[in-house]
């Protein structure tokens, strides 16, 4: 095949292009992620991280939005932090490629010359972040849950290590930008602001739709795939549910609290429950307001993926469980007794509102 | 007949690693190593295409010498031959310089076994955890990447299109893509087979090949090992255990625990009374 034999030695050892004077970098640009013109929730957090580095380098904050009618997006970015925002809007970009996004990605930064680069650590974030670090190249941090910049501007990426028994603070000195991606709920996104003003820059697509040999031939929007990244309440069950059918009690509790329901790795590879509800080091990170641990032990690859929870209530028989240990409230008991009594006390409460809410005439 | 690469890293088991409380700092005496428990899943969808169509399946790792015991692991399960880069001089890389290296081995690998169709890797590794040598391999030798596949919907030898289920974090993905693709392997992609005797006694028995820095002419020493990773760790610490005071509540009546929990979630803000509210 011919593709399979295409000389590929020019790509692999890649170097900077053109003239490398690195003061010329300025400016700390957000890659905005999209799914129909809507902005992922981590996006926006990051346009307000930005703020508060630029603010500390005396740099603008920039935005790039890259889709297919998106240009509310670019608006939308400025209501929340950018002082500038490059549109790349086309058809070709209608949804996430590798190929057509990273090109647009490269030209911007080598044109625009941004001094850090930040993208959420979603797999699309992931997915691009990976590619145009290489391509440029420069150093990149995954993860990072905490963020700032030093008195010779060099970017501070602090992220988990070792299965988040660690915390690492990791810089790029070499090269610019300093790129970072970021976990989704530990950045403050700033309050939505109609009246700030800012500057839409338009870039062209930087490849021909027939290049691209990539065709997405549908996306399936999953709605019941349960977004644990951005959840305020998690009801996770493990073993201790004794099979699948119990997880019908998780899901009713986690309805009454407006929540989404998780899970250990013991449960998914049972094929209890399915594998995107899986918390933890090889499953998800999450850090919702509340998290309910339901028949859980509390093993470490567990813990690292839900210990930043704000609150953490364990509901287990064994009182040694370490789940406890991290625990803000402990239940020690049958799950079969508690979890039913709880989803009681949520309703009566819950029904007790309702009628507030409820139209007059219906 | 089809080639494919699988690349693996040997991690330390992550279970095993513990912080002394004494000097806080990492113990990782004696800690087992494991083949990455991703990479494992992206060598049993090598092994299945191999299964269904036939094909010469290569795994590749760079790591120390001991790395060896999971190129053998890989063997037992039952690919061909296994490829282990070392040498000092890639101490130290980071995902720039690793993906430089790997990129290196699966164009040598080329050159020794002929064109490759599909490589594999892990969706990220459990010591590393980026997830960003895939995608930095596939930049580096100019072909598409197809990240966080959940599933091989369809493989046409002939036409060379593959059809693969891309997981997000919103919905299911259907990608077409023309071969040669690199793909990242999720744990959902499949159950990675257990080592069959004969496969056992093979891993056993074979040596890999072992490739070093002069088994590159070419290699651009300023872009591997420490030298050639534009990322520095600059401090590492751990985080004060957070200091949680359990409030273990009397569940001797279950309804007036769920009561008391209510009220204590709602008193500090935990939940909110949206209706309320
Ligand atoms: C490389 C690697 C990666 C891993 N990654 C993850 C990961 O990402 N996420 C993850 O969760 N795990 C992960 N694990 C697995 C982890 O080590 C544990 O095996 C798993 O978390 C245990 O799940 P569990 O708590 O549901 O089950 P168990 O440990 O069996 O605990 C069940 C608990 O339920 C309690 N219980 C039983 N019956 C009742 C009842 N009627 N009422 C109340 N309580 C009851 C028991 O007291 C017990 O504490 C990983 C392991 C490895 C090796
Ligand atoms: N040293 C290595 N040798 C071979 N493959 C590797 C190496 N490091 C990482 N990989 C591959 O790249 C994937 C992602 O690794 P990481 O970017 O470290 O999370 C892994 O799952 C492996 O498939």
């Amino acid at each position: 095949m011919a593709d399979a034999k295409k000389k590929r030695k020019p790509m692999i050892g890649l170097q900077p292009e053109g003239d490398v004077d690195w003061s010329q970098y300025r400016g700390v640009l957000v890659v905005v992620e999209q799914r129909k013109g809507i902005a992922k929730p981590v996006s926006l957090q990051l346009l307000g991280e930005a703020r508060r580095l630029a603010a500390k380098l005396d740099v603008p904050v920039l935005a790039l939005v890259m889709g297919y009618q998106v240009s509310q997006l670019a608006q939308e970015a400025i209501y929340h932090g950018a002082d500038k925002v490059y549109l790349c809007d086309s058809p070709e970009l209608d949804h996430y490629r590798t190929r057509p996004y990273s090109r647009v990605c490269l030209h911007v930064i080598r044109k625009y010359l941004p001094e850090i680069v930040l993208m959420g650590a979603t797999n699309t974030g992931r997915d691009l972040a990976g590619a145009i670090a290489t391509h440029l190249p420069t150093g990149l941090t995954a993860d990072s849950t905490q963020l700032d910049v030093d008195e010779e501007r060099l970017l501070l990426a602090s992220r988990p290590a070792f299965s988040e028994k660690m915390l690492a603070t990791i810089l790029c000195k070499q090269f610019k930008p300093q790129m970072a991606t970021a976990r989704a709920g530990v950045f403050e996104q700033l309050p939505r602001d109609p009246t700030r003003t800012g500057e839409v820059i338009p870039v062209p697509p930087q490849m021909d739709a027939q290049e691209i040999s990539t065709e997405i031939i549908e996306f399936i929007e999953s709605f019941r795939r349960v977004n644990l990244q951005d959840a305020d309440v998690i009801v996770a069950g493990g073993r201790g549910l004794g099979g699948p059918a119990a997880f019908g009690l998780l899901e009713e509790l986690a309805q009454e609290l407006g929540g989404v329901v998780g899970a250990s790795r013991a449960v998914v590879d049972l094929g209890w429950i399915g594998h995107d509800h899986q918390v933890g080091q090889t499953g998800v990170t999450v850090r919702p307001k509340l998290y309910i641990a339901v028949g859980i032990s509390g093993a470490v690859q567990h813990v690292v993926g839900m210990q930043n929870s704000t609150c953490i209530v364990a509901i287990n028989k064994d009182p040694n469980a370490p789940i406890f240990k991290i625990a803000n409230y402990g239940l020690v008991g049958d799950l079969f007794q508690i979890v039913p009594a709880l989803i009681e006390a949520v309703r009566a409460r819950n029904g007790e509102a309702i009628p507030m809410n409820m139209p007059v005439n219906s | 007949m089809l080639h494919i690469v699988a690349c693996i890293k040997q991690v330390p088991d992550s279970r095993e690693i513990r912080i002394d409380p004494k000097t806080n700092t990492l113990v990782r005496q004696g800690v087992p190593a494991i083949v990455n428990y991703f990479d494992l899943h992206g060598v049993e969808e090598a092994l299945r295409i191999k299964d269904e169509f036939g094909a010469r399946v290569t795994v590749v790792t760079m790591g120390p010498p001991t790395a060896e015991k999971a190129l053998s692991q890989c063997i037992a399960m039952g690919a061909d031959e296994g490829v282990l880069v070392s040498d000092r001089a890639f101490a130290g890389a980071d995902t720039l310089a690793t993906s430089y290296v790997v990129a290196l081995t699966v164009q040598k690998v080329e050159d020794t076994w002929g064109p490759v169709d599909i490589i594999f890797c892990g969706k990220q590794t459990l010591d590393g955890d980026t997830g960003q040598v895939g995608p930095g391999v596939a930049c580096r030798l100019d072909i598409e990447q197809l990240t966080y596949v959940e599933k091989t919907e369809h493989l046409d030898i002939n036409t060379r299109e593959i059809i693969v289920h891309r997981h997000l974090e919103d919905g299911v993905e259907r990608v077409k893509a023309n071969l040669p693709v690199l793909i990242t392997a999720l744990a959902e992609l499949n159950q990675p087979r257990r080592a069959s005797l004969p496969g056992v006694l093979r891993g056993i028995r074979y040596k890999p090949i072992v490739w070093t820095t002069n088994d590159f002419p070419d290699i651009d020493r300023s872009k591997i090992g420490l030298k050639g990773s534009p990322t520095i760790v600059s401090k590492t610490w751990v985080p004060e255990p957070k200091q949680v005071d359990t409030e273990f509540l009397d569940t001797t009546d279950s309804k007036a625990a769920a009561s008391h929990l209510l009220d204590r979630l709602y008193a500090t803000g935990s939940l909110q009374n949206s209706v309320l509210a």
